[in-house]
């Protein structure tokens, strides 16, 4: 049976990271650039699993897991986070939390 | 045995200051008064058992040492908190703790209605302790930390009432003009170890007339600085200003710091390194020329104040130039001599003028005086003997110890000293007659709300006391009956400098280093001690002494009038009375160039170098930071394009 080769699941990580990285570059909504930092971990997380299944090892299925469970810990502190600068200021535009520097 | 004893001397006052000085607002007036005199009483018990000790010594053994422990050691180096009695210690020891006992107790009435009353005493005490230490210590060092103490306390009590600004000046003005000299003696402690390799006394004076050569250069420089040293503390010339200022402090302090004991201190080292004074002649004419001007100075100062105390200091100052005429023809007993009795006769007049002031409630102006005799006989009795002493009026102690420094300043110095001394003893019969007629005798001239009275007991039973002993204290040395200068034979020990022997090395060591010795055959020859010049000379000066008490009484009794005649107008009554000038010109050519010098350093070099160099550090770092801020914008998302940024260029560096 014909598999689908390597290249082709690390071109679609490689991908999905790319647009991650661009949407935490350029969107100004607050949840946008959050789920784009979704979008990355889960890029890394194709990745892991390919090369988990072309090695035929088991770590980067553990690996996977790990990140799984750090991005839903993240992602609980990430809304938590979102939520008090919500009502600290009544908007989810990233650009206007530009308090903390010099 | 009981000079174990001795470390407990300068230790019961220290313990007292230490008591009074933290606790004393809490314990109460009597009780801080007990505190200090008791350990001042325990001292002079404690001094008295030392003594008893000394004498129980076996014949021969004339210096006993008790070294507490080894206070520092650095290589060779090493030096002893250590105490010595000898002779001279012993005297000035019975001064110190015996003067000082009374003049305690004169304070606890003086001071009484004070409220840092007890501030006064723990510095009383801590004075006390530091002065001990100064005449108890066995090497140069020790005697330095005593010599900073005394003038420490002495700037303390100075600058007692420090909400007045006089009294803050004249501490400040002792306490610098003391720096000098304590300077130059810190300079000659050093070279004394530069030179013998130790600091202590009896090792030094025992080698110094092996390795120093008489009249070298050496022992000159070194008794000169010591010298420097001396006229710092016993106020002579050139440093001699800031003892008539340092009146401002209390009287009792006036009385047994800046009369009796602290100013004395330079007359004690002197006679303790005598050794070293009597190998360079050089440095003796010095100490005698300085003596004599001073004495002769000061008094004509004194003649012309008007204020008790002042007129007082100048005295001092004139007294004490007597003791350095005697060091500088080589007396020394002599010197002490006039030291034990003047620290009594000097204390009975400060604590009688503080009585006066006591009595006419602060008044210091002898203008504003007359007439107190009637109203305090006991305080014009004893002020009478002490002036009767200090004039030189037989029998009192003032006519044998000055008629000692006289008769030794003509047979062993020359007619000039001589000329000095007795001059210096006219002036002195004169002005201090003048301030008992002005103070005590004629029309009063009090203020008409002013009612003088005497001074309580506390205050009249010391002044009694030490006009007893300045009336007998001149026992200590009859000269005229050979063996009964009693205090003569008691300093023997210390003063035992040989001088055939000394100049037998210096030839030796001249030779060696190929030099030749100049003659000092001359030196050697015998000096035979003329009875008939002695009560001549006894004669002469008691008649100098009647001459210049009649003609105070002629100025200020007789005719009132003639002072004024004297005196208006005429310019060289100014010079005097300005005090030569002397403040003005030190003021002129030392104090307002160290002032100006130290604005303009601090404006120019500290301001604009010191400050522009940390200034201009800052904000060279602040520029460049300013530079870099740009990258800390606050937007979350610049921050992240900056690690990706950071990301790819470190991957490119990487592969």
């Amino acid at each position: 049976m014909e598999t689908v080769p390597l290249s082709h699941y690390l071109m679609l990580s490689a991908t999905l990271f790319v647009i991650g990285i661009v949407g935490v570059l350029i969107r100004r909504n607050v949840i946008v650039v959050f789920m784009s930092i979704e979008i990355m971990l889960n890029a890394v997380n194709i990745s892991l699993i390919a090369f988990d299944n072309y090695m035929n090892l088991s770590s980067g299925q553990i690996f996977s897991f790990m990140v799984m469970c750090v991005a839903a810990a993240e992602v609980s502190v990430g809304l938590a986070i979102i939520i008090a600068l919500h009502r600290n200021k009544p908007t989810v535009n990233l650009d206007e939390f530009n308090l903390l520097k010099w | 045995m009981l000079l174990k004893l001795t470390c407990l001397v300068p230790l019961f006052p220290l313990i007292g200051s230490i008591i009074n000085g933290f606790f004393g607002l809490k314990i109460g007036k009597n009780a801080v008064g007990l505190i200090a005199c008791g350990s001042m009483g325990l001292s002079f018990l404690t001094s008295v058992l030392i003594y008893i000790g000394y004498i129980l010594l076996p014949e021969g053994q004339h210096v006993f040492e008790q070294v507490v422990w080894t206070w520092f050691g650095a290589g060779d180096f090493s030096v002893d908190f250590g105490f010595q009695i000898d002779p001279l210690t012993l005297v000035m020891m019975f001064v110190v703790t015996g003067v000082g006992f009374i003049i305690h107790v004169y304070s606890i009435g003086y001071m009484h209605e004070e409220y840092s009353y007890y501030r006064f005493f723990a510095y009383f005490n801590l004075f006390a302790s530091a002065m001990l230490l100064l005449v108890m210590g066995n090497n140069f060092l020790l005697m330095f930390i005593g010599w900073e103490g005394v003038g420490c306390c002495s700037y303390f009590l100075i600058g007692y009432y420090f909400e007045k600004k006089s009294a803050c000046d004249a501490g400040t003005k002792a306490f610098i003009v003391n720096r000098v000299g304590d300077f130059a003696f810190l300079l000659a402690v050093m070279y004394i170890f530069n030179v013998f390799g130790t600091i202590d006394f009896t090792d030094v004076m025992h080698a110094a007339p092996e390795t120093l050569i008489y009249g070298g250069e050496i022992v000159t420089i070194i008794t000169m600085l010591l010298f420097v040293g001396a006229t710092g503390k016993s106020a002579q010339i050139p440093l001699y200003t800031w003892l008539p200022d340092a009146m401002e402090g209390p009287t009792p302090v006036s009385a047994l710091i800046h009369a009796a004991t602290m100013v004395t201190a330079g007359v004690y080292m002197v006679v303790r390194c005598n050794v070293l004074f009597s190998l360079s002649p050089m440095t003796m004419m010095v100490v005698a020329g300085i003596g004599g001007l001073t004495a002769v100075m000061a008094a004509t100062i004194g003649m012309t104040q008007f204020d008790i105390k002042r007129v007082l200091a100048y005295s001092t100052v004139s007294q004490i130039g007597y003791m350095f005429l005697a060091c500088g023809v080589g007396a020394y007993t002599a010197a002490i001599f006039h030291l034990v009795t003047h620290a009594f006769f000097k204390a009975c007049l400060f604590l009688g003028s503080g009585s006066v002031i006591h009595g006419i409630h602060g008044e210091q102006d002898m203008r504003k005086m007359g007439g107190l005799k009637s109203h305090m006989p006991v305080t014009y009795w004893t002020f009478l003997v002490s002036t009767l002493a200090i004039a030189g009026i037989f029998p009192l102690a003032g006519f044998f110890s000055k008629d000692e420094i006289l008769y030794h300043s003509l047979m062993d110095g020359n007619i000039i000293f001589w000329g000095m001394g007795i001059s210096a003893a006219l002036l002195t019969a004169f002005y201090m007659f003048r301030l008992v007629f002005m103070t005590f005798h004629g029309e009063s001239r009090v203020d008409a709300h002013v009612h003088p009275h005497e001074s309580p007991k506390v205050m009249t039973m010391p002044l009694v006391v030490l006009a007893g002993l300045a009336a007998v204290g001149g026992m200590l040395g009859l000269p005229l009956i050979h063996g009964w200068h009693i205090l003569h034979n008691w300093l023997a020990p210390v003063i035992h400098f040989d001088l055939a022997s000394a100049l037998e090395h210096s030839e030796h060591m001249l030779h060696e280093a190929g030099r030749h010795a100049p003659s000092w055959a001359h030196l050697l020859e015998p000096k035979e001690h003329n009875l008939w010049i002695e009560s001549g000379l006894m004669l002469f000066s008691f008649v100098v002494a009647v001459v210049g008490i009649a003609s105070a009484y002629i100025f200020y009794i007789k005719r009132p009038d003639l002072p004024d005649k004297f005196t208006k107008g005429q310019w060289g009554f100014d010079l005097v009375q300005n005090k030569y000038y002397v403040d003005e010109l030190y003021d002129e050519a030392i104090v307002q160039p160290t002032v100006e010098g130290s604005k303009l350093l601090w404006k120019e070099c500290d301001a604009k170098a010191i400050d522009g160099a940390v200034n201009g550090t800052a904000n060279t770092i602040g520029w460049f930071s300013r530079q870099a801020q740009v990258f800390q914008s606050g937007f979350v998302r610049n921050y992240a394009l900056f690690i990706v940024v950071g990301f790819i260029s470190l991957l490119l560096v990487m592969f």
